[in-house]
């Protein structure tokens, strides 16, 4: 590598990179030189490029050649873990260059003295977290401590860019410019489909064409060398375990220096682990790795990783982002990956020298994923990522950040609208959605004539609007933050450690005696003892395995329109498994291919009912809302829909008379007064609603420790929602609720989407008996009962009968394996 | 499938409502229990920013009850305000709905209750710390040991688990001697029944009637679950 002689570089900076024999990297210099003219910066670059380096360099330059005392650079992190890890690498290039820098950490996890001394004499360069830092400026001090503020640096960029945490961030970030408008900005940022979105986010005008954020690319590693694994194994129908591949991935886990396998669900991994440990006649040390574990029992499978002490990782994304293990060799995805990007996220994180290619392998579960993961592949080698569209700020977040600014010093509404159309996820907000906002803030919204007196905030006679309470800005801090997931319980073995977090509603389906999989391993049930499911070790039985909500991200719109793409272009099927593309010419022969842009519905009888398979590809949330509103509207049409099941492909409703008319059915004005009466009444808005709830203060967060017994006096969120929903439907909260309802569980947007397409272009084939295509969607009926419960193999002797009746013609006899053969 | 949901207490045949009310067919009685009339304002008031309609939606419930069953007497089990100043935080339209309620009734009784040890005046109605009427006994808290008695307080709720899920619904706890009704307020939390708090005060086998999708189920105390914690 060229040594860039650099005016930009001071001595003792020059002389640490010769120390170790390296050169800055161009990304670096350019950072250095976006600094010194003043400019905000994008970094993006793969992982491993130096790339938190870049970042910090030019607030290293300058402290070393300015020293000088306060609050300088920003370290925002999307995680805890990852703030404290940066700052401990950092430490050792600030002691090495004698550099007369102070750095420290500051989390949920800081305890309060430390806080409070932060405050009074900051370090120079302080690593946080989006929430730690909203707490920070909702403080009358704010000011003071960010006066000299010259840098922000955004870590991770891609992962919270249009979430909730990145409108709480961008709503902060806005409050910074505000307070030390000198400070710059600067990103850092995997590789994205759309570098301009990013670009708006950071820009202090909100806009991608501010012209105050640079763009800085970093050098493109090796390509990465990846495959799709050809297993020797009959490729399964349907299920989501890939567990007739674990055979062969402990063999390349055997064969590979250090292997991180990932999985898509928590309930995926800890079965996965589980296999993996039944093969491991030597007994390689492999641990396992997902978001409900004790944060302890993590940090320890984190320090065994980075000591090189493990030969494999079983891990959800709770990996996906962060800590750098240079010693990973070879990375595992079990089941698709569901996105490009996800996917480019993944490989990137084996091996982390530029130079070497990343190694990974594909382990698809059934033969759709074998599609997927070949699409995702063709995806990454042309470098199209998943792009998705911005979403407006959520209000619930703003309301949230009112409060804040409210705690921190009275403001003036035009001040604060000002300030807050900067930040992107708002730069679109309108006044009037603004002031209901902060009505709602100021006196709960609820229009009623004389309850004014009772509120958050009051107007003062200066035209400000203040916090109504000590209580109030107490209430704030204890609330702060918009991360709301369902309540967790801890999972003790009896008198013995806590083992990690499940969700209530799991734990709550069991009865003492029961057994699951958690942990990595088989689990009585005994109780719930103080907050906490007691466990015993071992029990018999089937295990019922954790079903964890969420966790299941679906198949993105880009991604999904390759599948289709491949599906209706024989030319490309040579690349796949044998079993896959004799399904698919046994589909074409019995049926049609779905096209390109059109759609199929294929209608046939089984079992005395009429099945309607729709080939939508549009994932299984979009899925699941159009089954709600077909089957609506099917009963309308006298057609007796008795149920239906998504998956992220397909969608099949079974009835007891097929519907006539195709276009009537899926005409696009089901999305109007049918998805209102749907959404109103799903227990999924109720969910949703309950998390605007938490995010803006209407109820509380529960704390460990602070559960109450006796008298619960927490408010049923539900019965909220009912009595707003009855007299004041047009309520702040509840428009939050179906913004988020519109774009997360339900989907509608790609609905919508999907319904201007096939508008015109369905194609409905009225078979005789099941298509080779229909097949997976209908071994998912009975899956959807027994879901996660490890029943794959049984439920492939059901696929045997089914492939009988979809190809008689070519099911050999006695072949309950289901294997096909021409 | 109908399910026989009468409980006979000292002779008298009581049938709980699904609306949460409990109805004595023989005395033209509808009793209701734990209105807190303004919980809503009284948590907003500080900072809790719960809407306000809990005091309509519970009138409006209320009004529906009287208009079906056209009761020739209503007894309220006491804390049906929520305190002391609930009645000058009402809004008109609520105060004008309650006195209308209240006027199309023959005997309108409001029992005093630890939130509202004296009820507010002007609604109509009599009040009364407590009321023995044939052979039951009306109050807000039960008495341990007492038999034939009728009460609030506790807002009863239980759970039971069904294959795939968890109901947990306001409930009447009922054994036999004893009945504990549920609160019939819109904001009123709920205490698990096998909280000792109210198994304590009833039989050792004793059944709940439980209020979901708009019937009544009938569970013998073996088939709850408990909560957590």
């Amino acid at each position: 590598m060229p040594d860039l002689p650099s005016p930009l570089l001071p001595a003792n900076v020059q002389g640490w990179f010769r120390s170790r024999g390296w050169a800055p990297h161009p990304h670096q210099h350019a950072m250095v030189e976006a600094a010194a003219a003043g400019d905000s910066a994008l970094l993006i670059a793969p992982t491993g490029g130096g790339k938190t380096l870049a970042g910090f360099l030019p607030s290293l330059i300058d402290l070393a050649e300015r020293p000088r005392e306060g609050l300088h650079t920003l370290y925002i992190s999307p995680l805890k873990a990852l703030a404290v890890d940066i700052q401990r690498n950092l430490e050792e290039p600030v002691a090495e260059m004698r550099l007369p820098i102070r750095t420290e950490t500051r989390t949920g996890d800081t305890p309060e003295s430390k806080r409070r001394r932060q405050r009074a004499n900051p370090p120079h360069i302080l690593m946080t977290t989006p929430e730690s830092l909203a707490l920070m400026i909702a403080y009358a001090d704010a000011a003071t401590i960010f006066r000299h503020l010259r840098c922000v640096i955004v870590d991770e960029l891609h992962a919270l860019a249009g979430t909730k945490r990145g409108d709480l961030l961008a709503l902060g970030l806005a409050r910074l410019a505000k307070l030390a408008p000198q400070a710059r900005r600067v990103g850092l940022s995997a590789t994205v489909a759309e570098p301009a979105q990013l670009l708006a986010w950071l820009s202090k005008t909100g806009q991608a064409d501010g012209g105050d954020v640079r763009l800085v690319s970093g050098r493109a590693g090796a390509s990465a060398e990846v495959e799709i694994l050809t297993t020797r194994e009959r490729l399964p129908w349907s299920g989501r375990m890939a567990m007739h591949a674990l055979k062969e991935v402990y063999q390349r886990i055997r064969a590979h220096r250090t292997t991180l396998v990932f999985v898509n669900t928590r309930a995926q991994a800890e079965l996965v682990f589980q296999e993996l440990w039944r093969r491991n006649d030597d007994s390689l040390p492999i641990a396992l790795h997902h978001g409900s574990l004790a944060a302890e029992q993590r940090r320890k499978v984190e320090a065994a990783m980075a000591a090189g002490k493990l030969r494999a990782v079983v891990a959800t994304s709770s990996l996906d982002l962060g800590i750098d293990w240079a010693a990973v060799d070879l990375v595992v995805q079990i089941g698709a990956p569901k996105g490009a990007s996800r996917l480019v996220q993944r490989i990137g994180r084996a091996n982390h020298r530029l130079d070497e290619p990343s190694r990974a392998l594909l382990v698809p579960a059934n033969r759709f994923e074998v599609l997927e993961c070949r699409a995702a592949l063709d995806a990454v080698a042309a470098m199209s990522l998943d792009g998705e569209r911005p979403r407006p700020g959520g209000l619930d977040v703003l309301a949230q950040h009112m409060l804040g600014m409210a705690c921190a010093e009275p403001f003036r509404p035009d001040d604060l609208y000002d300030e807050v159309v900067r930040a992107a996820p708002y730069a679109g907000l309108p006044r009037d959605e603004f002031d209901d906002v902060l009505d709602f803030v100021a006196t709960g919204g609820y229009a009623l004539g004389n309850y004014e007196r009772f509120h958050r905030l009051k107007l003062r006679e200066d035209g400000r609007m203040a916090v109504a309470g000590p209580a109030v800005a107490r209430q704030y801090r204890m609330n702060v933050g918009t991360i709301t997931q369902e309540a967790m319980l801890r999972v003790r073995l009896s008198r013995g450690p806590v083992l990690g977090e499940v969700e209530e509603h799991f734990i709550q389906g069991l009865t003492p005696g029961d057994t699951f999989v958690f942990a990595g391993q088989l689990l009585k049930f005994l109780g719930i003892r103080e907050m906490e499911a007691q466990v015993a070790k071992g029990g018999t039985g089937e295990p019922k395995v954790p079903a964890y909500a969420g966790g299941r991200l679906p198949l993105t719109t880009a991604l999904a329109d390759r599948v289709r793409a491949m599906l209706a272009d024989p030319a490309q099927w040579p690349g796949l498994p044998e079993d896959v593309q004799e399904w698919l010419r046994l589909q074409r022969w019995r049926s049609v291919l779905p096209a390109r842009d059109g759609l199929l519905v294929e209608s046939f009888p089984k079992a005395g009912k009429r099945f309607l398979v729709v080939y939508a590809f549009e994932g299984r949330n979009a899925h699941q809302t159009l089954g709600m509103l077909l089957t609506r509207r099917m009963e309308r049409m006298g057609c007796g829909p008795l149920g239906f099941v998504a998956t992220d492909y397909v969608l099949a409703v079974w009835s007891l008379r097929t519907p006539k008319d195709m276009d009537g059915l899926f005409d696009q004005d089901m999305l109007g007064d049918d998805l209102e009466a749907w959404m109103d009444e799903s227990s999924m808005l109720r969910r949703t609603f309950r998390n605007v709830a938490l995010i803006t203060g209407v109820i509380d967060r529960r704390h460990p420790g602070q559960e109450k017994s006796g008298r619960q006096v927490t408010f049923s969120s539900d019965l909220i929602y009912d009595v707003l929903r009855k007299h004041d439907p047009g309520h702040v909260l509840l428009r939050a609720t179906r913004a988020d309802a519109a774009g997360g569980l339900t989907d509608v947007r790609r609905l919508s989407d999907f319904l201007v397409r096939v508008k015109g272009r369905i194609t409905h084939k009225d078979l005789d008996r099941i298509s080779p295509l229909a097949v997976p969607v209908i071994l998912e009926i009975g899956r959807e009962r027994v879901d996660g419960s490890a029943t794959d193999e049984l439920l492939e002797q059901a696929a045997a009968d089914l492939v009988a009746e979809a190809m008689p013609e070519l099911a050999s006899d006695g072949d309950s394996q289901g294997r096909l053969t021409l | 499938m109908t399910m026989d949901t009468t409980m006979t207490l000292r002779g008298a045949a009581l049938a709980p409502d699904p609306s949460g009310a409990l109805v004595w067919p023989a005395e033209r009685t509808l009793v209701v229990a734990d209105l807190h009339l303004e919980k809503g304002s009284a948590f907003a008031a500080r900072g809790r920013m719960l809407p306000p309609y809990d005091t309509r939606a519970t009138l409006g419930r209320l009004a529906e009850l009287v208009e079906r069953l056209a009761p020739e007497r209503v007894i309220c089990l006491g804390d049906s305000f929520h305190d002391r100043r609930a009645a000058s935080r009402m809004e008109a339209g609520d105060v004008a709905r309650l006195r209308d309620l209240t006027g199309r009734v023959t005997d309108w009784l409001w029992v005093t209750g630890n939130h509202d040890p004296e009820p507010p005046e002007g609604f109509g109605g009599r009040i009364l710390d407590e009321l023995a009427l044939g052979p039951l006994t009306f109050r807000h808290e039960a008495v341990p040991g007492a038999v034939g008695e009728l009460s609030g307080h506790l807002h009863p709720v239980a759970a039971v688990v069904v294959p795939g899920r968890r109901v947990r619904e306001r409930c009447f706890a009922f054994d036999g001697v004893k009945l504990i009704l549920p609160a019939f307020g819109a904001f009123a939390g709920g205490l698990n029944v096998l909280d000792p708090a109210v198994s304590g005060l009833l039989a050792a086998r004793f059944e709940v009637h439980l209020l979901a999708r708009g019937k009544v189920h009938r569970f013998p105390r073996s088939r709850l679950s408990p909560d957590r914690a």
